[in-house]
């Protein structure tokens, strides 16, 4: 019978299966951070257990600390404390860490495929729910949380239950001016936020097929946000590609063994799936979220929803996000007016994803009023960018820029939305509070639609100042 | 493994927050993560929302000690935080029931021996409107059968084969579990092409 990249992975990697009925699964990669560890490591201490595969865990500091000045020791006590439990720990347990000193540093999501450590065919586990990201090179990778992230340093394993699967088509070719991040927000608006529940979304069809690795990892990112377990893209020659010559991946002869491998574990012809779901990429348009959940988007030419449209449930949420957000039912969002602009995050921190903002800061001005950050994914995704002169055109154009680290898509460090703010967002989640005011309002967008909120101060078409 | 650790049944006074879609962010607010232990997270648990919201009932005096929250459809979306079932778990909850999960939170609250059960929209409604009418009355989770008990009145509410032989048979502190498995995880590895280095 024919079979899945999901169920060749799974079987692969299948430890025993345990009296509970669920598999215990190995783990091939296991990236941690500063933030989900320090209890776990401390659990760990407290049972007289080492890490059992060092050489299979890498760490990194990217959540909580500053982008503005990095210099040691933070501003901030408990950033700070939060580092130094992290230095500790890594040294303690003998596993390397990527900090600001080693020129690797970065959001673990946006590192782990940079380094060529995310590779097709594995496992990986990270104590952050965007873990879903590392997908895109076709690897099954599951966000835990802190006492599972104890399981997988002491055990490698993680108790599991295989999801179902279900692939996510998308079908036809995008128009210009539509990013991977539409797609992605359009494929939640038609599935649900929990439409995912029990499932590995697969994402396949022509568009999929033609988009780089840094488009299928906006993509792969957001699978959380649609509420499925993980996501993935079937390895092919794009991912062969990216990973060619990538520090941690294979060389030489290895990597023409590795790359086969690779090849070998792409879901095959006439396998079968539990769903299927098909979007038309042509139909998308520039997305822009108006509410308080990923699933509440809208094409930039349309009008917020009304909650009397909506299935009797979900009214209290459309009303919720109503009030919070200060929108109207039936209003347009193209010309809501934004406080501040930030491009960056796990979802969209990658040099492309610079690129197409620097595209459009290059055609106006950040407006009056607006404040407008740029932080990229990474120490080397900030070094490229600064190759191409990127960093000149923000800079010109009246943006910040700024040193890597998750920063304003959960507001741990500094960057935060000030009182009731409104924030054109390039991040994953519009939920209530997350840009670290209570009260801040996060508009969800690709980066080149950021930008151009940024240079007209409010939601604009990115394809009119593109055109 | 001891008793202790068996979640058959627990019985508990409860709490109803209405609502879908009730993110961890909004369970606790990521500003209140920069800690290296979970000690602290009960004092913070849904601390912007009952600050906004003083009829919030996590503020409601009735409520206090309940230990069986029932909510609404896909709660705990969002963030992997542990901190956020850890909030819930140190402010007193035991047991939670509800329309759907987040997958994540609902693993994390197994690994905490908390156990999520799903009931039907309508007995939901049933549920949190009798709580918030008697809270007084004890509500009774029962895993092993896989009811909820209020007064006289039983509802079906569901969890997956796995966890639930995990919650009742005591084993959902799963590190000692996994360690048996022994030198097969490292024969799995071996296994691996990535692991030997192709």
């Amino acid at each position: 019978m024919a079979r899945t990249l999901l169920d060749k992975v799974w079987d692969a990697h299948t430890v025993r299966t345990l009296p509970s009925g669920q598999t215990q699964l190995l783990i091939g990669l296991h990236l941690i951070h500063e933030v989900t560890t320090p209890q776990a490591f401390q659990m760990l201490k407290e049972l007289k257990l080492k890490v059992r595969m060092p050489a299979r865990t890498f760490g990194t500091l990217d959540h909580i600390i500053p982008t503005a000045d990095q210099a040691r020791p933070f501003a901030d006590p408990q950033a700070e404390e939060m580092a130094q439990h992290m230095y500790r720990n890594m040294k303690e347990f003998g596993l390397p860490l990527f900090d600001m000193a080693s020129g690797k540093q970065g959001i673990v999501h946006v590192i782990g495929p940079e380094l060529g450590l995310s590779q097709p065919g594995m496992t990986i586990a990270c104590g952050d729910s965007h873990t879903s990201t590392h997908g895109a090179v076709g690897a099954i990778a599951f966000g835990i949380g802190t006492t599972q992230v104890r399981d997988v340093l002491a055990t490698q394993c993680l108790a599991m239950a295989k999801p179902k699967l279900r692939r996510v088509r998308v079908e036809g070719t995008l128009a210009n001016g539509v990013y991977a991040k539409d797609v992605i927000l359009a494929i939640i608006n038609q599935l649900g936020v929990k439409g995912g529940v029990g499932y590995a979304y697969e994402y396949a069809g022509p568009v999929i097929e033609r988009m780089t690795m840094e488009e299928r990892l906006t993509i792969c990112n957001m699978s959380i946000e649609g509420g499925a377990r993980c996501g993935y893209v079937n390895p092919d020659a794009t991912t062969i590609e990216y990973l060619r010559g990538r520090p941690y991946a294979p060389q030489g002869e290895a990597f023409d063994r590795a790359a086969a491998w690779w090849k070998s574990m792409a879901t095959e012809r006439g396998a079968e799936f539990d769903d299927i779901a098909r979007l038309d990429g042509a139909a998308i348009e520039p997305v822009v979220t108006w509410g308080i959940n990923p699933g509440m988007s809208i094409g930039v030419s349309q009008r917020i929803p009304s909650p009397d449209a909506q299935p009797e449930p979900e009214r209290p949420t459309f009303r919720e996000a109503l009030a919070h957000m200060g929108f109207e039912a039936g209003q347009p969002i193209k010309g809501a007016k934004i406080d501040v602009a930030f491009v960056g995050s796990c979802t969209n921190g990658r040099l492309s994803d610079l690129r197409a903002a620097a595209e459009v800061a290059k055609k106006g001005k950040v407006a009056e009023g607006v404040r407008a950050l740029i932080v990229p994914g990474s120490q080397q995704v900030a070094q490229a960018a600064e190759a191409e002169g990127l960093h000149e055109i923000f800079l010109a154009a009246g943006f910040q820029w700024r040193k890597a680290g998750c920063s304003m898509c959960l507001g741990m460090n500094d960057d935060k939305l000030q009182g009731r703010e409104m924030s054109a967002s390039s991040s994953n989640r519009n939920f209530i509070g997350r840009q670290g005011s209570p009260t801040g309002r996060t508009l969800l967008m690709s980066p080149a639609m950021v930008a151009a909120a940024a240079i007209t101060g409010v939601v604009t078409d990115v394809r009119e100042i593109l055109r | 493994m001891s008793t202790d650790f068996k979640r058959r049944h627990m019985t508990g006074r409860g709490i109803p927050l209405p609502g879908n879609d009730i993110d961890t962010d909004r369970i606790i607010p990521a500003r209140f993560l920069k800690e290296v232990t979970f000690e602290t997270m009960g004092e913070h648990v849904f601390e912007d929302a009952r600050k906004q919201n003083p009829e919030h009932p996590f503020n409601s005096p009735a409520y206090r000690g309940a230990s069986v929250l029932v909510v609404g459809q896909n709660f705990g979306c969002g963030s992997s935080r542990e901190h956020a079932p850890q909030a819930l778990m140190r402010w007193g909850i035991r047991a939670i029931v509800g329309g759907s999960f987040a997958e994540i939170f609902f693993g994390n609250c197994v690994m905490l021996g908390i156990p999520c059960l799903v009931a039907s929209q309508e007995d939901l409604e049933w549920l949190q409107k009798a709580i918030a009418k008697s809270p007084q009355v004890p509500v009774t989770v029962d895993v092993e059968k896989q009811e909820v008990h209020f007064g006289d009145h039983a509802i079906k509410a569901s969890i997956p084969d796995g966890p639930r032989n995990q919650l009742v048979g005591g084993t959902w502190d799963s590190t000692a579990v996994l360690l048996e498995a022994g030198a097969a995880i490292e024969a799995t590895a071996g296994k691996l092409p990535y692991v030997a280095g192709f």
